[in-house]
């Protein structure tokens, strides 16, 4: 058996996807500036994916700019917005591009406030009204995490941001298909997301500009994207993300309740079975994410384990870090060290069946004993 | 990210578990990732007279390459006098594995560490003198554990 548990890293192209896209390689392949009917074929393809994005976040079709992915989409509005002397406001648990974006700015002079979370990964919305000063420039606290699945009050975040006349960015990659997003009823202001993740292909992603916004391009060139984002479109990416964003509307009802049942079947499942086993992050979180720290054993060596058994999944554990830290979303719940070492991550998706969960709650406790049997702290 | 040697070691392990009645255990922590290592030897005396490591496990909390290396090390140390034993180091198990990642280097000192720290507490305990080198490296591994002590340990 092959189980694929690892949808919050990427997703599979869905077959409409790949279906949509594959007259855009040799046939379609204009280019959207050029005038002739090739191009404008071409041209017609992007806007009508456009809007697919656009209806998908109720933005208007001109808000949405693509760019190459997720990262480029945070880079752009931190670095597009945030001016020596600023003050940009942000969580401990955004994604890495984020979190390194701002490192760079704050040598540039920019001012930086990292918001703690709380133990189940929750911005506190008081805190972001106290750090708002009046150099504030931008508040960027994402909408669902990456690790534990927490989703962030962006809302209430948007609300503070509009009474205190500060830009709001979220980076919406983990919630899009999930969580039904409304930038104006939201008060977000720029928004990302990416296509990979739900479903679409690697390389493309979107950023929600709201209307009216000056944002310096951290590309420049031929002025493509109304200016935002230079360089000749990924065509056939941004239609395969403008079908993968239609489909992700059209099961907003249903697949978050099917997945969920699903996830918290395994939760049960685990916990039953694996002692000293717990589930790491809130108790409501994004429908495909369960988090778990087994003690005793180190995350790496637990993944490649399950590897062998054909089950896919993902770890924070410091082992498996290019830095050698546990990951900092980890230690900002408050995890210790010695927790995070047996982190899991098992990211659910469309393909994922109960048949498929039920052999992960009789393959995973086998994998998990194993590897305690050669802890020391294990006897 | 591994090559086969590695994958192999780590699937079918033949040295890493707990040996009963021990003649000396070395602990150590790793001051990077946080990983906690015990070796447990069993020392015998062979007909000149030299003390030899008869037998050899690991236990580790560590990563893939923590296991692959101490696994490793059990086998190029069995059979070899303590004198020998010291002289290895973490490059003759990168050798032996073929190649490690750069950022797993490190895991390979892990074992050599436990394994100098195990002869460390075999000789303090049966009186013998201790090579100086040994004792640097002892005093350094005390500091670790200490780090990673205070970094919450279990
Ligand atoms: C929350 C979040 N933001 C950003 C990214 C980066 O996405 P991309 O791979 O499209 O750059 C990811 C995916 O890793 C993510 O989960
Ligand atoms: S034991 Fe942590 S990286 Fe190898």
């Amino acid at each position: 058996m092959k189980i694929y548990l690892d949808y919050a890293a990427t997703t599979p192209v869905a077959p409409e996807v790949r279906e949509e896209m594959k007259s855009y390689f040799s046939q379609k392949y204009g280019n959207p500036s050029s005038l002739h009917t090739p191009g404008q074929e071409a041209k017609e393809a992007t806007e009508k994916a456009r809007a697919q994005v656009a209806k998908l976040i109720n933005a208007e079709p001109e808000e949405i700019i693509f760019t190459s992915c997720a990262t480029e989409s945070n880079n752009t509005v931190l670095k597009g917005v945030l001016k020596p002397g600023d003050h940009l406001i942000i969580s401990q648990i955004e994604h890495p591009c984020i979190i390194e974006a701002s490192k760079y700015l704050e040598k540039q002079g920019v001012e930086i406030t990292r918001l703690p979370v709380n133990e189940e990964g929750f911005v506190n919305t008081k805190d972001v009204e106290n750090a708002i000063k009046s150099n504030t420039k931008l508040v960027s606290v994402m909408h669902g995490n990456n690790i534990i699945g927490t989703v962030q009050p962006i809302a209430e975040i948007g609300r503070i941001c509009k009474e205190r006349e500060v830009l709001y960015h979220t980076d919406a990659v983990q919630t899009l298909q999930y969580t039904p997003i409304d930038v104006h009823k939201m008060g977000i202001d720029f928004l990302t997301a990416s296509a990979h993740k739900i479903y679409g292909p690697k390389g493309v992603g979107c950023l929600y500009i709201r209307k009216g916004i000056r944002v310096e391009p951290l590309v420049h060139g031929g002025g493509q994207e109304s200016g935002f984002r230079s360089g000749t479109e990924n065509v056939t990416g941004i239609v395969g993300f403008g079908k993968a964003a239609e489909l992700c509307l059209k099961k907003l009802k249903t697949e978050p309740k099917r997945i969920s049942k699903l996830r918290d079947y395994l939760i049960e499942g685990i916990l039953k079975n694996v002692p000293d086993s717990s589930l790491t992050g809130p108790k409501e979180r994004l429908p495909h994410n369960a988090h778990f720290t087994f003690k005793f054993i180190e995350g790496e060596a637990l993944l490649l384990r399950l590897n062998e058994k054909g089950i896919y999944a993902s770890t924070g554990s410091a082992c498996s870090s290019k830095s050698l830290e546990p990951s900092p979303v980890l230690l900002a719940i408050g995890l210790k060290h010695m927790d995070a070492h047996g982190s899991l991550r098992m990211t659910l998706g469309r393909d994922t069946t109960k048949e498929q969960i039920d052999y992960v709650l009789k393959e995973l406790p086998n994998c998990v004993e194993d590897l305690r049997k050669i802890s020391p702290f294990r006897r | 990210m591994y090559n086969k040697k590695v994958m192999e070691r780590f699937k079918n392990p033949k040295n890493l578990k707990e040996m009963k009645e021990p003649d000396a255990i070395g602990k150590i922590g790793n001051i990077h990732c946080g990983d906690v290592m015990w070796c447990f030897i069993k020392i015998e005396e062979n007909k000149k007279g030299e003390r030899i490591i008869k037998d050899i496990s690991i236990k580790t909390f560590g990563c893939v390459a923590a296991m692959s290396t101490s696994d490793v090390l059990c086998d190029l140390v069995r059979g070899k006098s303590i004198k020998e034993s010291l002289n290895i180091k973490d490059n003759d198990i990168i050798m032996e594995l073929g190649e490690l990642p750069v950022r797993k280097i490190h895991c390979s000192l892990l074992a050599v560490d436990a394994l100098g720290e195990a002869i460390y507490n075999y000789l303090l305990k049966s009186g013998l003198p201790i090579p100086s080198s040994l004792k640097q490296k002892h005093e350094r591994i005390k500091n670790n554990l200490e780090i990673i002590n205070k970094r919450q340990n279990y």
